[in-house]
């Protein structure tokens, strides 16, 4: 075909950039992120806790359920070494099955939202005009709206159960990731890349979800990592009103449910002060892995 | 390949607007050209006279709001891409007509590596797997002249260098082999060496392909080297249009003279580069009559008034101007 002519006495004459081993993407951002070492102990932290709670069943002492009249109230003991609480039930193994809980609604209400948000920012950016119009202003309410009256009242429409924590958290968090999606794809969509894409036949939908939100991505990720702790803090403050996890189910906020009664607030620090050290403890680690995400994820820093 | 005389794409009385605040921009205000088979035309005319949107206009790219096609027929193999439907459009575009872009640096989606995006076009419009895209690709890779395509295919767009990635570009673009390439200023953001492998690069791949290109650009001595004919565009207007011959030699047109002589010369010792007198016009408030008559210094009062028609002075050779004809 003639082509090969063409090309002869071209390639000497290229300069090869490429790296010999080929430096991914994911590969950068982790060697950025151990730089972090606030981040990383955050990230072990996490794990643990985690781990903690995938084999909660094996490593927690008692049932966290079983109630036992005969030993409630009972302070820190070799028997109960986070003491029971007032249903006789072992402290240390309701926080250990609790961190099931916890970090799954954590989780399952963050991706929920952020699905949401997504959606709702993405469409909102890409289209711009009159959809861009109706859904900004429906998040401008969403945002405006007193959050806790509108967590309260769904609650008590809805009623105290994990999931509706999980589905309550997750229809009124998207504001934020909406409007964080939305202000990237304004971006996104002048990129040259966008009218290359479409130059080469793909539809909108192929734009917007396989070739622009990969681009969004380092931001979103971000936001829901800090989300996951935020979603932890609302579930303990729901739980704690009675709102949200009700025994027999446990979570952290649960636990310190009973820190309502004075007594209990004064006099057995053992029933609240476990879970309240651990939401402090795994809310602060998420955020010191978001932050160190935010870092490594920046594309101004230089390697 | 043997350029033969069917058209295969013919652009009649083009039209686009902008209906912006200020006004009605008329971008491109019926533009006639016509492209053959396996032929390059080039299309060149100072920034700001409608290169840009003319392509876009062909491609059905321009943004609208505020863009609109007013008028016109943009026949490729004689069906006219402006009454397609959206669907059908999509079809044509990456593999009947295809586009490369001014930005080489950018054009590129900085998270997928260079196979992901090479192979897509190829997953969209041939069905292919994608085990076969990605062979496909490392073949189309080795065709622009990037050696070891294995180890690019698996690298991102940020370890390749300029002329690589316009490289890239090319590959896609070519990869469903097009009926016509419409390149839009291709080597503009590239170093001269560079630009000289890419124009040697599009014209040995257009000739073992056959294909037709549209080649964009301000810079009259590339258009030279790689066009068979030739469209000067001014104000959103096609001004002359003939063989590269006859626009670099038997040029008519004031303002193809104007343009050729603004080339500075190596050979010629000149105190002062020439130029042509004043400026683009206002694209919202042309002036009346021939659109380049405040410049032009020939102008007559019929120029003031009534704007010419693009005439055939002789077979082939297109100019609109009172003066000359």
């Amino acid at each position: 075909m003639g082509n090969n002519n063409v090309l002869e006495g071209i390639e000497e004459k290229i300069d090869y950039t490429v790296a010999k081993k080929p430096v991914t993407l994911r590969s950068i951002i982790w060697k950025r992120f151990k730089k972090n070492k606030l981040a990383l102990v955050g990230l072990i932290l996490i794990s643990i806790l985690v781990i903690v709670a995938i084999f909660a069943n094996f490593i927690a002492p008692y049932p966290a359920t079983t109630v036992d009249y005969a030993n409630k109230k009972l302070p820190p003991s070799k028997e109960h070494i986070l003491g029971t609480d007032e249903l006789g039930c072992d402290v240390l193994s309701r926080l250990i099955y609790g961190a099931r809980i916890s970090l799954s609604i954590g989780l399952v209400a963050v991706c929920l939202y952020v699905s949401i948000g997504i959606l709702i920012g993405a469409i909102s950016g890409f289209f711009g005009g009159w959809i861009d119009a109706i859904l900004m202003r429906f998040t401008d309410v969403i945002i405006s709206f007193p959050w806790l009256v509108l967590v309260i009242l769904v609650a008590a429409i809805l009623g105290p159960s994990i999931y509706n924590v999980m589905l309550i958290i997750g229809l009124t968090g998207w504001s934020t990731v909406a409007r964080l999606v939305r202000g990237e794809f304004l971006k996104l969509k002048e990129m040259e890349y966008t009218l290359a894409a479409r130059g080469l036949g793909a539809n909108n939908f192929r734009i917007i979800f396989t070739h622009l939100l990969p681009n969004a991505f380092a931001p979103v990720l971000v936001a829901a990592t800090m989300g996951v702790a935020d979603a932890i803090i609302i579930e303990a403050a729901l739980s704690f009103l009675g709102l949200g996890v009700v025994f027999p189910d446990t979570s952290w906020g649960q636990m310190m449910h009973a820190a309502q009664s004075l007594t209990v607030l004064s006099r057995m620090p053992w029933l609240w002060l476990p879970p309240g050290i651990l939401i402090s403890i795994a809310v602060l680690c998420i955020n010191f892995i978001g932050d160190g995400l935010r870092d490594a994820l920046d594309p101004k820093l230089i390697r | 390949m043997i350029i033969g005389n069917d058209e295969i794409i013919k652009i009649k009385g083009l039209k686009t607007y902008f209906h912006t605040d200020d006004g009605v921009v008329k971008a491109v205000d019926g533009v006639d050209f016509d492209i053959r088979k396996g032929e390059t035309m080039g299309l060149v005319g100072e920034s700001a006279c409608g290169k840009t949107v003319t392509s876009f206009s062909i491609m059905r790219l321009v943004e609208s709001p505020p863009g609109k096609i007013e008028e016109g027929e943009v026949l490729y193999k004689g069906e006219n891409l402006l009454k397609i439907s959206q669907e059908k459009m999509r079809k044509v575009r990456g593999n009947e007509i295809s586009m490369i872009f001014q930005e080489p640096m950018t054009s590129l989606n900085p998270v997928f590596t260079i196979g992901k995006q090479l192979s897509e076009v190829l997953i969209l419009h041939q069905n292919m797997t994608e085990k076969e895209a990605l062979d496909k690709s490392e073949e189309m890779i080795k065709l622009v002249g990037i050696p070891r395509p294995r180890e690019i295919l698996k690298g991102y767009p940020h370890e390749l260098s300029g002329g690589m990635r316009q490289r890239v570009m090319i590959a896609m673009a070519l990869s469903c082999k097009p009926g016509l390439l419409i390149a839009d200023e291709p080597t503009t953001a590239l170093d001269v060496t560079i630009q000289a492998q890419i124009l040697e690069l599009i014209k040995g791949l257009q000739e073992s392909i056959g294909m037709a290109v549209l080649f964009i650009t301000h810079d009259l001595g590339v258009i030279a080297e790689v066009s068979d004919r030739v469209a000067v565009m001014y104000a959103g207007k096609i001004q002359e249009s003939g063989t590269s011959e006859e626009i670099f030699i038997e040029h008519i047109h004031p303002y193809t003279e104007g343009l050729l002589k603004s080339i500075p010369m190596l050979n010629v010792r000149k105190k002062k580069l020439d130029v042509i007198e004043g400026s683009v016009p206002d694209p919202i408030n042309f002036p009346p009559g021939c659109k380049f008559h405040p410049r032009c210094k020939y102008k007559i009062d019929k120029c003031e008034k009534e704007e010419p028609e693009l005439l055939e002075i002789k077979p082939g050779h297109f100019v609109r101007c009172w003066v000359k004809q």
